[in-house]
């Protein structure tokens, strides 16, 4: 018989901790399918965050080392130039990338590094217990925004893709959503092209991924995915923010 | 040689591959020297980090990669690098951090001091853990013990501090490289670069299960205590017939020498031990001294934070007095003879 699904050689046997309907476990093995397509296992070495994947290392079958709360890029930065030949990524969420590590993501993409930054936006601190993230949609009820985020007092969802397109170092960022099975797809072609960007050593890449959090959205699974749609696509819209791959594109 | 350059040409000679740094003064010719001679070295790397919370974030990386790797800055940026320093101290990474310090607190002066003994001495950052501190006072020795911090780095897998000051850094003295750069850079036998040939690492401290943390604390607790016992170094200045020993490291120790000098030519019988790794602090070594010496005297650019120290060693065994000199003041050695001549003759030892 043809076996058409299996568990990708780079995606641990250890059963995943995240909470039913979290996009974590989605991207992981998303992750891992392409490094096992792109025969990068034994080339790879990944950062996980502080944040809801900061086990991410009990999954992914390749090096991994833990890297303090938002430090993620500057990590990544020192062991990419120390050895130039492995393919480095960080996996970082929305209060690990775009607040407390705000400064490392920028000046990592300005200069271009050749990294690959895989960016989960669910919108709020999930590991944490739900607090208010940069990315929080206006009026998003969370435990540090207990009467919606006011824009006035909390500011604006943090645009970290489009702020980073600006930079020239920049080189590959993609926003896409782990919501539906053609958003799955399309994530995984542009995990993919990220990674290819770095092979091809022309610079800085990164995918956005919007992905659910039922638990401290205090939604179904189902209803956290419709939200994603309907809720946090307005605000940050899917698709390529910036190519200057200048190779086929994502497709 | 100028002191900031002799750290970073020894640096090199021990193989740095990599260094990260933020300006800062009064360390920046050293920033500027790795810029010069390590950017452009085949296969090594030079970056002006965004900060230096980024910049030892980025020594991390390059140590997890396996390279040697070094980083400096002065007491304000330390402070920002001790993050780092508790990540690498945890993980079990090697690498050199140079503190050119001066005086504070906050923003302070940017000239010399040694107000940051406590922060280089007792870990700086969160966690129970400790880094080696060696405290050179001379342009030669800014050269050897930045050599031997590499070395002893990767020997005890573990950040050392090399605290140097403002004065030193931008002093000018003759000096002899004992070593010449290696021509294939070293790659440590741990490094992470992809499981090639072997299964895959995880390099981590987190973990839900308090008892491999614990059992992680016990491991660094008897790495330490062998530290203690294999590293302590120390040097002693005419200590054999002293009435009275002058404790004092680095820049100060240098001065104190002087001043010593002009004592012995007036009679007094003055000594002077110099704490050459400020952790291990040489206790053993005090503690033996004041079975002849009942007087020491504490010399700090500081208001007493080595004088901790030397009190805990002592304990009721003989009298400590203190002279200090904060926020990057410098005495002259005629000050410091005054003080030991006073503390003499009120001690009653002439
Ligand atoms: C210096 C520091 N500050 C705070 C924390 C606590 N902390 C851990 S994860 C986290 C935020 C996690 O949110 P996010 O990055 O959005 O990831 P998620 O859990 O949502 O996947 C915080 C604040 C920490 N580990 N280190
Ligand atoms: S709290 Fe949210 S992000 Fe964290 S594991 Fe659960 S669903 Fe996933």
């Amino acid at each position: 018989m043809k076996k058409v699904f299996t568990r990708p050689n780079s995606l641990k046997r250890t059963p995943f901790h995240y909470c039913a309907g979290c996009g974590h476990s989605i991207i992981h093995r998303l992750m891992c399918e392409v490094i096992d397509e792109m025969g990068l296992q034994d080339k790879t070495v990944g950062i996980p965050p502080a944040g809801c994947s900061v086990f991410a290392y009990y999954y992914f079958d390749v090096d991994m080392a833990e890297a303090a709360h938002g430090r993620g890029a500057a990590v990544a930065t020192g062991l990419k130039r120390a050895s130039p030949e492995t393919i480095v990524f960080t996996y970082q969420g929305d209060g690990d990338l775009a607040a407390i590590g705000t400064a490392e993501t920028i000046h990592a993409a300005n200069r271009g590094e050749r990294i690959t930054v895989i960016y989960v936006n669910n919108a709020v601190y999930a590991m944490t217990g739900g607090q208010m993230a940069p990315t929080t949609l206006l009026e998003q009820q969370t435990t540090t925004t207990p009467y919606g985020r006011d824009m006035r007092l909390e500011g604006f969802p943090l645009k970290m893709s489009e702020m980073l397109a600006l930079l020239d170092g920049a080189v590959y960022i993609e926003r896409t959503a782990v919501n539906s099975p053609a958003g799955i797809r399309r994530t995984k072609k542009a995990i993919r092209k990220a990674f290819q960007t770095q092979i091809d050593d022309l610079g800085f890449s990164m995918v956005e991924i919007l992905s659910p959090c039922p638990v401290n959205w205090k939604m179904t699974p189902l209803e956290s995915w419709q939200w994603i749609d309907k809720e946090m696509t307005r605000v940050f819209p899917l698709g390529v923010v910036k190519d200057t791959a200048g190779k086929s594109n994502a497709d | 040689m100028y002191g900031n350059h002799a750290i970073g040409e020894a640096a090199i000679r021990a193989g740095c591959q990599c260094y990260f740094g933020y300006p800062i003064t009064p360390q920046n010719e050293l920033t500027e020297y790795m810029a010069t001679h390590l950017g452009r070295r085949k296969g090594c790397c030079f970056i002006q980090a965004e900060s230096e919370t980024a910049a030892i974030s980025m020594v991390y990386g390059a140590s997890l990669a396996g390279a040697r790797v070094m980083t400096s800055s002065s007491s304000p940026g330390m402070s920002l690098k001790q993050e780092g320093i508790s990540y690498l101290a945890g993980n079990e990474l090697p690498a050199v951090i140079v503190d050119v310090c001066r005086g504070g607190p906050a923003l302070g002066s940017i000239v010399a001091g040694q107000s940051d003994y406590f922060q280089a001495t007792r870990g700086g950052g969160h966690g129970d853990y400790r880094t080696i501190v060696l405290a050179p006072s001379s342009v030669q020795e800014l050269a050897d013990l930045t050599h031997l911090a590499f070395d002893l780095a990767d020997k005890y897998l573990s950040p050392v501090v090399v605290l140097a000051d403002g004065m030193l850094g931008q002093m000018m003295e003759p000096l002899e490289f004992k070593h010449e750069a290696p021509e294939v850079l070293p790659v440590r036998d741990n490094a992470l670069r992809g499981a090639r040939g072997r299964p895959s690492r995880i390099v981590r401290t987190c973990n839900s299960n308090t008892n491999e943390i614990e059992e992680l604390n016990w491991s660094l607790y008897r790495r330490y205590q062998l530290i203690k016992k294999e590293e302590t170094s120390y040097e002693t200045f005419l200590t054999d017939d002293a009435e009275l020993v002058v404790v004092a490291f680095g820049i100060a120790a240098r001065i104190a020498k002087g001043a010593i000098k002009t004592a012995r030519t007036e009679g007094l019988k003055v000594g002077m031990l110099r704490p050459v790794t400020l952790w291990p602090f040489p206790s053993a070594k005090l503690a033996e001294l004041s079975n002849k010496v009942k007087n020491f005297l504490v010399v700090e650019l500081n208001m007493g934070q080595m004088l901790e120290d030397v009190q805990l060693a002592l304990g009721d065994k003989a009298e400590v007095s203190f002279y200090g000199r904060p926020g990057g003041v410098i005495p002259t050695p005629s000050e410091v003879a005054r003080v030991i001549a006073r503390l003499y003759y009120q001690k009653g030892l002439k």
